[in-house]
């Protein structure tokens, strides 16, 4: 049955795979945008994955940022103390965290907890045949899954980062209080100082990058799952380095864009 | 077997020149079939012979190489995807691995076809639509469990459950009894027919089962190589002196 002749290549099978592959995921992010705008909104199930993205990384989301509050403060104060300068501590964390570090570690926590898991579920349903299921029973399981899945990530991690962001503050303001004694209020006053609309602006447009990073690129791993259980498994796994990458690029080419924006 | 009246004249499927390759690998070689209003039809075959690959591609999941696949009078290739899913409405697809939703229970899986393509149901319409599929197949008191906690069989039937709440003229079954114990084949090919007789389906029954076929079928129709190598009544079909049919029956039939 099956012939033996090879196949022709543009490339190489490597390259042309690769490329193919890059074409794939720009269609299927591109079908998102074009599905999105049309009826019906499942709007249910919109909220549902967006407590499912909160729950799942919440607890995670606390502790990391608190924690990173505390270690940033630490590390940052003997620096400032050569130029009796820790008055200025609050504005440089505020600067840190509302910036870099609170956008950042959400996008990576959930990158490692929320991205894995859409790619497992939508593969595992990939690969028992649940996603033809849908399809045949005229359910346009891309709208179902893929396009609400998306838009809970997108609209949830821009709220977690802000969160995040809050608790690494309150992190920073118990350790800021026991060594210099400032007020809860004070604190946050300093800490939002230098901080402007740009930079908010900047933080939210960049959570929302993630978030909608990570769950297009959990559903696109998840929806080419190949079969069986290893598909699942290296779906799930792909969704987070995938992902990870991702964001690192886009947080440079943010950066560098609003760098470009604030001196124009 | 079934006392359903066959209308020969009208075909609900029907399938000419029918080819389809996966690069290499040429799975159907011109494929020719009429499922005829009221008929039960078993496509026999090996594994591997592309028995799921036919019926994914009658149902719009695959796109055929060459050839015409006319169900209910609409060429399904060439639909555009609104007319396809009001084809896909009028049919039902028993997947072989019964691919029930599992992260919904008994009751979600068989509501959601129904509330997802109905708009504005209420809560005791939609109700009744789940106790009565679930009545049809014999299981009313599995209303909350998870597809986990149920059996192959049981899975089987709330496949097909899910399938008739939305009251399909078709019946497409892949494998309907494979990996199931004699007696719960059984009940599922009394099931079949029971749907036959009820909803009044019209069926293609694919499976490697002549039990299966013998007693759902009024014709079969044997897939080898890509092709049909015969397609008639059971016994029609089995009397010969063919090889690749005798030893199809044989192992089915220990004498
Ligand atoms: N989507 C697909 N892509 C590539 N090959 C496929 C695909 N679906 C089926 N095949 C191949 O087609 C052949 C027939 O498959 P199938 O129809 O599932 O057999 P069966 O008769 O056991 O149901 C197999 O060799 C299978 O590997
Ligand atoms: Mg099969």
């Amino acid at each position: 049955m099956v012939k033996n002749y090879t196949k022709e290549f543009l490339f190489s099978k490597g390259l042309d795979d690769y490329f193919t592959g890059i074409n794939d995921a720009f269609r299927f992010t591109a079908r998102f945008f074009k599905e999105v705008v049309k009826r019906p909104i499942h709007l249910r199930e919109v909220i549902n994955q967006s407590f499912e993205v909160g729950l799942k990384s919440l607890a995670l989301i606390s502790l990391t940022g608190f924690i990173v509050g505390i270690v940033f403060t630490k590390q940052s104060r003997p620096s400032l103390e050569e130029f009796g300068a820790t008055s200025w501590l609050p504005s440089l964390i505020g600067i840190a965290i509302i910036k870099a570090l609170g956008p950042l570690v959400t996008a990576l926590i959930c990158a490692g907890k929320v991205g894995s898991s859409i790619g497992a579920e939508l593969g595992s349903m990939k690969v028992t045949e649940q996603i033809d299921a849908m399809e045949v029973s005229a359910i346009n399981p891309f709208k179902y899954l893929v396009v609400t899945r998306v838009l809970a990530t997108t609209i949830t991690i821009p709220v977690l980062a802000l969160y995040c962001s809050f608790v690494a503050l309150y992190g920073s303001y118990l350790n800021v209080h026991a060594e210099e004694t400032s007020s809860l209020i004070s604190f946050y006053q300093n800490a939002f100082k230098t901080i402007n609309f740009l930079d908010i602006i900047t933080s939210v447009v960049k959570t929302v990058v993630y978030g909608f990073t990570i769950g297009i690129v959990g559903c696109y791993k998840g929806f080419n799952a190949t079969q069986g259980t290893r598909g699942v498994g290296n779906a799930a796994n792909q969704a987070v380095v995938l992902a990870m990458f991702l964001i690192f690029i886009e947080e440079v080419i943010i950066v560098q864009m609003t760098n470009w924006i604030r001196y124009f | 077997m079934t006392q359903h009246t066959v209308n020969r004249n009208e075909s609900v499927i029907s399938i000419s020149g029918l080819y389809k390759s996966f690069g290499d690998l040429e799975v159907l070689k011109g494929i020719d079939l009429n499922l005829f209003k009221g008929e039960n039809v078993a496509v026999l075959g090996k594994s591997g012979t592309g028995k799921s690959v036919l019926i994914k591609i009658i149902i719009g999941l695959l796109k055929p190489d060459k050839g015409e696949v006319l169900v209910l009078g609409s060429n399904v290739a060439e639909l555009r995807s609104k007319e396809l899913d009001q084809i896909r409405l009028r049919i039902g697809f028993s997947f072989q691995s019964s691919a029930l939703y599992d992260s919904m229970n008994v009751y979600q899986n068989l509501a959601f076809p129904l509330t997802m393509n109905v708009k504005n149901l209420s809560k005791g319409k939609v109700d009744d639509a789940v106790m009565e599929v679930l009545d049809a197949v014999g299981l009313r008191d599995k209303l909350k469990q998870m597809p986990s906690d149920l059996s192959g069989g049981q899975r089987k039937r709330i496949g097909i459950a899910r399938t008739l709440i939305l009251k399909p003229e078709i019946m497409l079954y892949d494998e309907p009894t494979s990996g199931l114990d004699p007696l719960t084949s059984t009940e599922i090919i009394e099931l079949i027919n029971e749907v036959q007789q009820k909803y009044n389906t019209s069926s293609l029954i694919i499976t490697h089962d002549l039990t299966c076929a013998k007693n759902t079928a009024n014709r079969i129709a044997m897939l080898f190589e890509g092709k049909f190598l015969k397609i008639g009544k059971f016994d029609e079909v089995f009397d010969t002196d063919d090889d690749q049919l005798r030893g199809f029956y044989n192992y089915n039939f220990i004498q």
